[in-house]
């Protein structure tokens, strides 16, 4: 039989008790299930609807003619030198894989209440493929992006090469407020409410509709402890390039992304016990 | 059986030793849960009402703190199961089975002690699990299979074989939404009877279906039990109990009471039966729908003989009086209030309301009200039924429903018992029946009619 991989040895069963291990390593041996679930996510995502995945570009796309019209054409703000347009979609691409993910990340856990209560997995996937499923929008938005580039003219720099990173940015800090956010969705269904108002406000505390280059340099790095900062700029430079160097800002970006993630894996894990007696 | 743990002298343990080697060894295992801790927020509504009404009991009167009820739904329970054991788990409803299965599976974790697996473990708590109504039937046989700890290979491998035992080929790109409740039965079924893993642990999904598919998944199961796998079985059902296992434990109220071959701990049980009490069921923690203007906070069933008195079980052609406790908490205006009596496939059997009667049911908030059904020659099967609620005014709104409020169990009648075997189906039809035999030679043996109900002719016939 093939099963070994998943459990080698006597499994033991007990009580535990305040922080445990992660338990990455189950993680990666339910990895099959991960791709089923993500595929299923994918799959139910856009069932039943009219424009199927041709939400996953309208969504930033019509967004940024939105700002364009208000805060571009209207209101003057400033862009860095690159046109409007594109320097409000270019933040709004991340940006919307960030909110979506982590709007249904936090809804994660408790949508699939009846899998909880009824068969063991390693509960981490839940929220982990639901963020996955996310970054195939992403990857569909992404064509528009270039396109708007060449609409333009902007040709993107050597600096893209980064851009993984900042993909990575953003996927950590999706996932990292997602397990926080899940987890405590099981036990206070407030958590529902709180999340459309919170991934708004946070969209204000993001230089999507503006250029962080609006506040004073000494200020730039408190305002990166938002990890979206760093993404958002991140995006600008790699692809826009954008004269701000955001060098501090990212590390300061990285730092508080992965906090906020190890943070949020240890915090699920801990909530993780309750789960099945609380959903 | 290790002999030395937990069990008193006189209790009869499994007969032999067994030489294959122990792969579960479950030790003072114990699940302890908190009754009325924390209300669950469904809705905004809900939650501001809540908490204002928190906020004005505390200005009122101090914190007012609500009592924390323990229980122990497993207490102290110990037993190892050696390799190849097929162990029939026993007991009535809260009595610690499911709670033992959900800590064996993994699910929820014990308060108290331990147990030690070896080989992988694969648990079928529920027909079904995992599967999506917008998906294919070909596409739910990966999905359910993948969160049931199958492999993709393993998948593909038994595809057509689970295709065909659920026997759904022509519909197997159909949305599972389109199937018939019995297509999907089968379906999810198959899936889970091919999951082929080191110890398997199910609880009571063979009870799905028509009889005939009834009789397939039992076969399937043999099969399983057969290759030498360790199952775990929690039933009710204690024909397939016997046939199936070879031990049995009984549970009663959180402690294995007993361990021993499946006849004795059947027999054991039916004992414990005839002693049960009438248990009222709290709905507090239950799924409601509706308004929620008022809410049924509790029910109870109390079987009665034919001349009005109570009797400890229920059984076929007995009164059942169905007691319900409404709680209002806003005004509610003439509203129709009913039960339903689904089996154990979801069919609905029996309505009930006051509607029928040409009775309506109005309450201001703070009202309490207390409504009885009194259900005369219930002539159900012995077998397990599921109760709903509801309270409303029908196509305008439901201001309060419990799809599945409690299960009812109904019992064979012991004095009317003379032929052991349980036919399926619902239904038992009060009837009289003759028998002719003629004889070659043309005489005609006189006609035997007997006037006895139910279950005693249908032994009658049957031979």
């Amino acid at each position: 039989m093939t099963h070994t991989s998943i459990r080698p040895h006597t499994l033991r069963i007990e009580p535990t008790r305040g922080w445990v291990a992660l338990r990455l390593g189950e993680v990666v041996a339910y990895r099959e299930l991960l791709y089923f679930l993500v595929w299923r996510d994918l799959k139910v995502r856009y069932k039943q609807t009219i424009l199927g995945v041709a939400w996953a570009v309208l969504q930033p796309l019509l967004t940024m003619l939105v700002f364009a019209l208000f805060f571009g054409r209207l209101a003057r703000v400033p862009s860095d030198g690159v046109p409007y347009p594109l320097f409000a979609y270019t933040a709004l691409v991340p940006w919307t894989f960030f909110a979506t993910g982590l709007t249904l990340a936090s809804n994660s856990l408790v949508g699939s209440a009846n899998l909880i209560t009824k068969v063991y997995f390693p509960r981490l996937t839940i929220p982990l493929a639901t963020v996955l499923a996310g970054l195939v929008d992403f990857a569909l938005a992404f064509p528009v992006l270039f396109g708007l580039m060449w609409w333009n003219g902007v040709a993107p720099t050597a600096q893209v090469v980064w851009l993984p990173v900042f993909i990575a940015l953003a996927f950590a800090t999706a996932l990292g407020v997602g397990l926080w956010l899940s987890a405590l969705n099981v036990e206070f269904r407030d958590v529902r409410h709180v999340v459309p108002f919170l991934t708004q406000l946070w969209m204000f505390a993001t230089p999507i509709a503006y250029p962080s280059s609006l506040l004073p340099e000494k200020w730039r790095t408190l305002y990166a402890l938002n990890p979206m900062v760093g993404v958002v700029e991140g995006f600008r430079w790699a692809l826009l390039g954008t004269a701000t160097r955001p060098g501090p800002m990212i590390v300061v970006s990285g730092a508080a992304a992965l906090a906020l993630l190890i943070g949020g894996a240890f915090f699920f894990r801990r909530m993780e016990r309750t789960f099945a007696d609380v959903v | 059986m290790s002999s030395d743990v937990g069990f008193p002298a006189d209790l009869s343990l499994a007969p032999t030793p067994h030489e294959a080697p122990r792969v579960i060894r479950v030790s003072h295992l114990g699940k302890q849960y908190q009754l009325g801790t924390r209300a669950r927020y469904r809705t905004l509504r809900e939650a501001l009402v809540e908490s204002a009404m928190g906020i004005a009991r505390s200005v009122g009167r101090g914190r007012t703190r609500r009592a924390v009820e323990r229980f122990w739904a497993l207490d102290d329970v110990s037993f190892d199961v050696a390799q190849g054991d097929v162990v029939g788990i026993i007991g009535r409803n809260g009595s610690g089975k499911s709670t033992l299965l959900k800590i064996l599976s993994r699910i929820v974790e014990p308060t108290r002690g331990t147990v030690d697996l070896e080989g992988r473990v694969g648990s079928l708590l529920e027909v079904g699990t995992g599967f999506h109504p917008d998906l294919t039937g070909r596409e739910n046989v990966f999905l359910s299979g993948a969160i049931l700890g199958m492999r993709r290979t393993e998948i593909d491998e038994k595809f057509d074989e689970i295709v065909e035992f659920a026997e759904v080929e022509r519909f197997i790109d159909t949305q599972v939404k389109h199937y018939s409740s019995g297509m999907y039965m089968r379906l999810a079924f198959s899936v889970a009877a091919h999951l082929e893993p080191d110890i398997l642990v199910v609880d009571e999904v063979l009870a799905v279906g028509d009889a005939a598919f009834q009789k397939k998944c039992l076969g399937k199961m043999g099969t399983v039990a057969r290759h030498g796998r360790t199952v775990l079985f929690v039933s009710h059902n204690m024909g397939a109990v016997v046939s199936l296992c070879s031990r049995a434990l009984l549970l009663q109220s959180g402690h294995l009471v007993l361990d021993s071959d499946p006849i004795t701990v059947a027999a054991r049980y039916q004992a414990t039966l005839t002693a049960a009490p009438t248990s009222t069921t709290d709905l507090a923690g239950a799924e409601h729908y509706g308004s929620g203007k008022a809410r049924f906070v509790s029910l109870q069933f109390v079987p009665e003989r034919r001349d009005g008195t109570t009797r400890e079980m229920m059984c076929p052609g007995s009164r059942l009086r169905v007691e319900t406790r409404i709680v209002c908490s806003a005004p509610v205006d003439s509203a129709n209030v009913g039960i339903t009596i689904y089996d154990a496939s979801g069919y609905r059997l029996v309505d009930a309301n006051t509607a029928m009667q040409g009775r309506f049911v109005s309450m201001k908030p703070g009202d309490e009200a207390c409504v009885d059904f009194a259900l005369d020659d219930v002539r159900l099967k012995p077998g397990t039924y599921l109760v709903g609620l509801w309270m409303g005014r029908s196509n305008v709104e439901d201001i309060d429903g419990i799809l599945y409020a409690a299960t009812l169990e109904v019992e064979p009648d012991p004095q009317q018992l003379q032929h052991s075997e349980q036919f399926p189906g619902s239904y038992l039809c009060a009837f009289k029946h003759s028998v002719v035999i003629s004889t070659q030679a043309g005489d005609v043996a006189p006609p035997g009619v007997r006037d006895e109900p139910g279950q005693r002719s249908a032994a009658g016939a049957s031979r």
